[in-house]
């Protein structure tokens, strides 16, 4: 049995705030964090909050889902590209009766991640749905 | 380095092997490439393993396979690179026998998948991709694929049906192959009434899930001719590795890989596969693949015992099985599906979505 507590605990700042890193040397921003610069190899990136605002890049819908997702199954997973310039793949929420386009505007939500797991732990983390506001 | 050859294969059908352990399908296809070789000598093991932890509930695999294959005590190794794992074994044991450090070294890939239900492998699939921010939030290796594929279309204007002459040409090739899990061929119908798995991605686009073992014996060149079987010579050896989330890729359509040939675990990568290696120009490989190219007798024959689509698709196991065909290809003992003529292979073993690459070109 996996213990799942600490592990969610260390990633509340993504999960929960979109937090990932940006490089001191250079425009770098990335999710999620990261040490080293990738661009320009920098160390000692700095905190960076994601402002949850971006366009869909790519999406599906999983109806075969792993151990951990049947209750959610079937549902929609993409891949979207924040405003601030880094992609992002996650659970696309609130998308019954809505036809997925690629490059529809979308925004961060908090939801719940997966399966309650057998000892009662709850993953809450960011999902994106279509921004609202916009006509259907 | 010194030139090293490979000189002799082994494999087993891929199917699924209710009665055999993973050790007792690592054993018969050792025994075969052993066998096939004519050469006893094995200084060092590698084992080629993707998920023996997650579905075998075995680890230290390679001190295992060594016992079982009696060949204790000899160095004994599992290389683990997702899906790529076979291809990465084979890289080990070219260093090693190149290098010097040993003369003869077997390699071996084997994946027993078949014991668990299939929500159970396709949670541990997912383990070959960034357990965080990906497999956390329920992204299968079907949905990164399909989130590829979708985009894909999107950027070049293609249909769900323009990626049919894939899978039909891995499935016709297989047909072929005694060896090969699908062996019925399949129309371009079959293909567009298949169910989804994850959309745009159906089961027809998709590698099935598998038991299998495939080896090989490999040694320096310069004492291959004690061999029994025509030696292979390993032309180039490399890995490459991106990043392990998708999303962080600068252009996700992009794969950094230095060199050539399919692992068809998707439509969608054989596409992006031969445009990587640049067998075909950005958005062109549909077009080539329509055009007939990639058949036996094309001028591009990709998946030539069926592929991972066809020939199935034992993850850890893949990139040898891919070797072995490429040898029998190149020995001119193919069968009905050799391809004429054929001097120079290229097998690639890819691992996650893109994110590790391991390419080896083989020659007579
Ligand atoms: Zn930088």
């Amino acid at each position: 049995m996996t213990v799942e507590l600490p592990r969610y605990h260390r990633l509340r700042g993504a999960y929960y705030r979109l937090e990932g890193s940006a490089c001191p040397a250079c425009p770098g921003r990335y999710f999620p964090p990261r040490a080293v610069c990738p661009a320009c190899r920098t160390a000692g990136l700095r905190m960076f909050a994601f402002c949850g605002r971006g366009t869909l890049y790519s999406f599906s819908r999983v109806l075969q889902p792993p151990r951990g997702f049947a209750s959610m199954a079937p549902y929609a997973v993409g891949m979207v590209r924040l405003e601030e310039g880094p992609l992002i793949s996650c659970q696309l929420a609130d998308t019954d009766g809505v036809d997925l386009s690629i490059g529809m505007p979308v925004e961060m939500v908090t939801r719940k991640l997966r399966d309650a797991e057998e000892h009662g732990y709850i993953v809450y983390g960011y999902k994106f749905r279509p921004r609202l506001g916009r006509a259907r | 380095m010194r030139d090293v050859s490979i000189i002799g294969v082994g494999q087993i059908p891929v199917a699924e092997h209710w009665d055999r352990s993973i050790r007792d399908l690592a054993v018969e296809a050792i025994a075969a490439a052993r066998q096939d070789a004519g050469i006893d000598r094995v200084d060092v093991l590698f084992v080629g393993n993707m998920l023996s932890g997650e579905l075998a509930g075995q680890e230290n695999l390679a001190t295992l396979v060594a016992d079982a294959a009696g060949l204790l005590p000899i160095e004994a190794l599992k290389i683990e690179a997702a899906c790529a794992s076979g291809g990465a074994a084979l890289r080990a044991a070219h260093l090693a026998v190149g290098s010097g450090a040993h003369d003869y070294a077997l390699v071996v890939g084997v994946e027993k998948m078949t014991d668990y239900l299939t929500d159970g492998v396709t949670a541990a699939l997912a383990l070959a991709a960034d357990a965080d921010y990906e497999a956390a939030h329920g992204i299968t290796f079907a949905a990164l694929n399909a989130l590829l594929m979708r985009r894909y279309m999107y950027e070049h204007q293609a249909r769900h049906e323009d990626f049919a002459p894939f899978s039909v040409n891995a499935h016709a090739n297989a047909a072929l192959n005694p060896h090969a899990m699908y062996r019925q061929p399949i129309t371009v119908d079959d293909f567009e009434r298949s169910p989804w798995v994850a959309d745009p991605i159906n089961i027809l686009d998709s590698a099935g899930i598998c038991d299998g073992a495939a080896a090989l014996l490999i040694g320096p060149t310069s004492e291959t001719r004690r061999a029994r079987r025509p030696p292979v010579r390993i032309a180039a050896s490399a890995t490459a590795t991106d990043t392990l989330g998708l999303a962080e890729r600068k252009d996700p359509l992009v794969w950094d890989v230095d060199l050539f040939e399919p692992h068809d675990a998707f439509t969608i990568v054989s596409v992006l596969t031969l445009e990587a290696c640049g067998l075909a120009d950005r958005g062109r490989a549909l077009k080539l693949a329509a055009e007939g190219r990639i058949g036996l007798e094309g001028d591009i024959p990709i998946c030539t015992f069926g592929g991972l689509k066809g020939r199935g698709h034992p993850v850890g196991a893949s990139g040898v099985y891919q070797l072995v065909e490429t040898v029998l290809q190149l020995r001119g003992e193919a069968g009905p599906a050799q391809v004429r003529g054929a001097t120079i292979g290229m097998a690639q073993s890819v691992g996650g979505s893109g994110s590790v690459a391991v390419t080896h070109i083989l020659q007579v």
